[in-house]
């Protein structure tokens, strides 16, 4: 009996994620990506600025689309992702033990929870105007309400670690309210950021939503921390000594600026919900 | 446009003879008026008295619950800029004394204001309230006179309004587990806060009254031309036996402000004014823990659809631009008129402004009262020069402007574009850029093309238009079918770079409370 050879497996080429497609980066450079036991995994794109002001371009142009949504709508659309997500979530598991180490039920238990935090946060799609809306009692003839609207193009420095929870822990608050959102994912543990953009082409979010870059945090983040159709930037994947540079750039156009300090285990609370939006008020006179 | 005149009126001596005149004969005797320079409704001056009002020669800072100089003794002059007339010297704060505010607030944080049951702060502010509303002329009149800005306004909007913030918030001090921010949400500690000259008691109150409230402690650092209604509240406080720290009041021009916000012992910012020195505020605090908010500058749509009843939105068009001459925020700056109805609608908006009285701030009939100071006239006048170099047309009424003080007649310019610099920059002033556009969609993209962000307005009588025109505005604010109203329960603030954060209502907690 002869041994057939073992089955040479396809590798996959990780790439940038702008607008829909997956593009590489258009420097054409590429860096080396190590496993936590320090196993090449593969090599992701390493975007340039100009990767960034296209992925924002693209966020700019889903935004009217993303925000005049119904809620409902973008709440199917994110359970859609969650349910993607748990089809996928032994190829998920995977990545997670090979970028995060540790032991294969942790990073099973990560993704589980990960998972979980999406389909909250989808919930909260139809929910979060009642609950940061209000109807005002003003001194005077007029109806007066006021309603939680999302503040635009969000740009988001995913955390370095806890490198698939963390990072649907600060992408799905930003885009449920109708945001959209240029993350830049972890620099070491690049890979399930791409694969989480796979699952997010193919659950209906309209292209542009979500744009994930994949480099250098040092080169891209100042890029979208000074760029003047950017309206709100989450520092929480910058090393707190590190963000003062990043904050002055933010005020060139003053730019909402969150910097997180998450426990990513913990109930994630309302927080970062609440902080990528603007509370509009509606004055109308009151009369026969 | 009277000019402050003293003349008697021949409307208002006859009691109630013009009644009989038919509409259209008022309007052709207006329409003559306005081409003559003189109007129909003369009034006799009616001044309000300021025997009301005690000015001191000079005022020190106000820390630790006393008045006292500067460290280095250095004083300003403030001036009333309807008369270029010296009201008082006040003191100008140095980082010495930024330093020993801060101090105060924070010794009355720990000490006093933190373990106070909100109960007992809440009793606090309604002293401050209720005091507010037993001298409120008084502070009407110092208002008007340190500011400029018609005693009609001060009377009746600044201090009612500044008087109800107290009272609203308040109610919020012993109820703050119930306001929707988890069980427990505690007070941040010092808050800095510099306001801006056009509002000066009200911006005061919107500072002071939820910061407090959350159980923080303030140091106030007034704007350098309007001092006086801030240090006569520091005394109302005083006499409310507040807890000496919990509000210090620093006076003081550009620099006592930036000593503020940069000291390590604030933890909480709060700004008002420019969008410019907003950017140089967020940048100086960059890097550090403190809470940042922010109200900037506007140039806000006021959007007229051709089905709007005309004589209302021309009384919302003059009230959303030269309501406070035209110093506010959130002015409607730019009028967004539909085409086919533009002609009559700014027709309509020049005969109204012809009626317009301009002068004195103290007499209760004044509509404009005087530019807060020279700098200001200054960068009104420079604008405005810009927007005919640039080939808009501009229009004035008729209008003589008194001899002394800074005055600035109220102005529209037609056929501007969006190009123009009078259409994207804030003038600040009581000027007026006029638009065209032909479809509701049309309206959307030019009210939005625009950095800022704060308010808008519209004009129309289709409800689902106005539903659906507020969802696309990009503003903090959408008045419809009314314009530039303000409440303490009503949340106000910008867009962009309009600024962060909220004033007012329950949002409004959520600047000084540390979720």
């Amino acid at each position: 009996m002869s041994e057939s050879p073992a089955r040479l497996n396809v590798r996959k080429t990780y790439k940038l994620f702008i607008g829909g497609a997956f593009p590489r980066s258009e420097s054409g450079r590429s860096y080396p990506v190590h496993g936590n036991d320090g196993a090449l995994l593969a090599y992701a794109a390493q975007g340039s600025r100009k990767d960034a002001r296209d992925a924002v371009v693209a966020a700019r142009k889903a935004f009217g689309g993303w925000s005049g949504a119904t809620a409902y709508n973008r709440g199917q659309i994110l359970y859609r992702v969650a349910e993607m997500l748990e089809g996928r979530a032994a190829q998920f598991a995977a990545e997670v033990a090979a970028a995060d180490g540790g032991q294969a039920a942790q990073a099973e238990a990560e993704v589980a929870a990960a998972i979980d935090r999406w389909v909250w946060y989808a919930g909260w799609s139809d929910k979060v105007a009642q609950v940061a809306g209000a109807a005002n009692p003003v001194a005077g003839p007029y109806f007066n309400f006021s309603v939680p609207e999302p503040t635009g193009v969000v740009a988001i420095v995913a955390p370095a670690d806890a490198s698939l929870l963390g990072l649907v822990s600060v992408v799905a608050p930003v885009i449920v309210t109708g945001n959209t959102a240029v993350v830049v994912a972890s620099e070491s543990r690049p890979l399930p950021a791409i694969s989480l953009a796979e699952v997010l082409a193919t659950s209906d979010l309209p292209a542009g939503v979500v744009n994930v870059l994949t480099g250098r945090t040092a080169e891209l983040a100042p890029v979208l921390a000074g760029h003047m159709d950017v309206n709100a930037i989450d520092l929480t994947g910058i090393e707190p000594q590190e963000r003062k540079p990043l904050q002055e750039l933010a005020a060139g156009n003053v730019k909402r600026v969150t910097c997180g300090n998450d426990h990513w285990a913990a109930p994630p609370g309302t927080q970062r919900l609440m902080s990528f939006l603007e509370i509009k008020t509606v004055w109308h006179p009151a009369g026969t | 446009m009277s000019g402050g005149k003293a003349r008697s009126s021949p409307a208002s001596g006859q009691g109630g003879a013009h009644a009989d005149r038919s509409a259209a004969q008022r309007e052709a005797t207006s329409e003559l008026a306005a081409q003559s320079g003189e109007s129909i409704w003369e009034y006799a001056p009616a001044p309000e008295s300021r025997d009301v009002v005690s000015i001191q020669p000079e005022y020190g800072l106000f820390v630790a619950g006393t008045f006292a100089p500067a460290a280095d003794g250095r004083t300003f002059a403030t001036v009333n800029p309807a008369t270029e007339e010296p009201l008082a010297q006040v003191a100008a704060a140095g980082p010495a004394d930024v330093d020993a505010a801060v101090t105060a607030a924070r010794t009355a944080y720990e000490q006093v204001w933190k373990p106070m049951p909100g109960s007992e702060r809440a009793k606090y502010l309604y002293r401050i309230a209720r005091q507010l509303q037993e001298r409120a002329r008084e502070f009407a009149v110092l208002e008007s006179l340190d500011n400029g800005k018609p005693i009609k306004e001060s009377r009746d909007v600044d201090i009612p309004l500044a008087a109800a913030h107290f009272f609203y918030y308040a109610g919020w001090a012993d109820k703050l587990e119930y306001a929707g921010f988890g069980p427990d949400p505690g007070p941040l500690g010092v808050a800095g806060q510099v306001i801006p000259w056009n509002f000066p008691l009200l911006m005061a109150a919107w500072k002071l009254a939820p910061a407090l409230a959350a159980g923080n402690t303030c140091v106030l650092k007034p704007a350098e031309t309007t001092p006086l209604t801030a240090l006569l509240l520091a005394e109302v406080c005083q006499q409310a036996g507040l807890p000496p720290g919990v509000v210090n009041v620093l006076t003081g021009a550009g620099d006592t402000g930036a000593a503020l916000v940069s000291h390590p012992g604030v933890n909480k910012v709060a700004f008002t004014g420019s969008t410019e020195v907003g950017k140089e505020i967020a940048r100086a605090v960059a890097g550090t823990d403190k809470k940042l908010t922010l109200e900037l500058g506007g140039k806000a749509a006021n959007i007229v659809f051709d089905d709007a009843p005309v004589e209302q939105a021309v009384e919302g068009i003059v009230n959303g631009i030269f309501f406070n001459q035209g110093h506010v925020c959130c002015a409607g700056s730019r009028l967004l008129v539909q085409e086919s109805v533009a002609d009559i609608v700014v027709e309509r908006l020049q005969r109204r402004l012809a009626t317009l009285r301009l002068g004195d701030p103290l007499d209760k009939n004044t509509d404009i009262g005087a530019i807060n100071s020279r700098q200001q006239l200054d960068k009104i006048t420079e604008l405005t020069r810009v927007g005919e170099a640039e080939g808009a047309q501009r229009w004035s009424p008729p209008c003589q402007l008194p001899e002394k003080g800074y005055w600035f007649p109220p102005t529209v310019f037609t056929g501007v574009s969006q190009s123009h610099r009078i259409a994207r920059e804030e003038i600040f002033g009581p000027v007026l850029s006029v638009l065209t556009f032909r479809t509701p969609d049309e309206a959307v993209a030019k009210a939005n093309n625009t950095p800022y962000g704060l308010s808008a307005g519209i004009w129309t009588d289709k409800g689902s238009r106005i539903l659906w025109l507020a969802q696309k505005l990009r503003a903090g604010v959408v008045w419809a079918n009314t314009y530039n109203r303000f409440d303490p329960a009503s949340p106000f603030g910008g867009y962009q770079e309009s600024g962060y954060g909220r004033e007012g209502g329950r949002h409004g907690l959520a600047a000084y409370l540390n979720v």
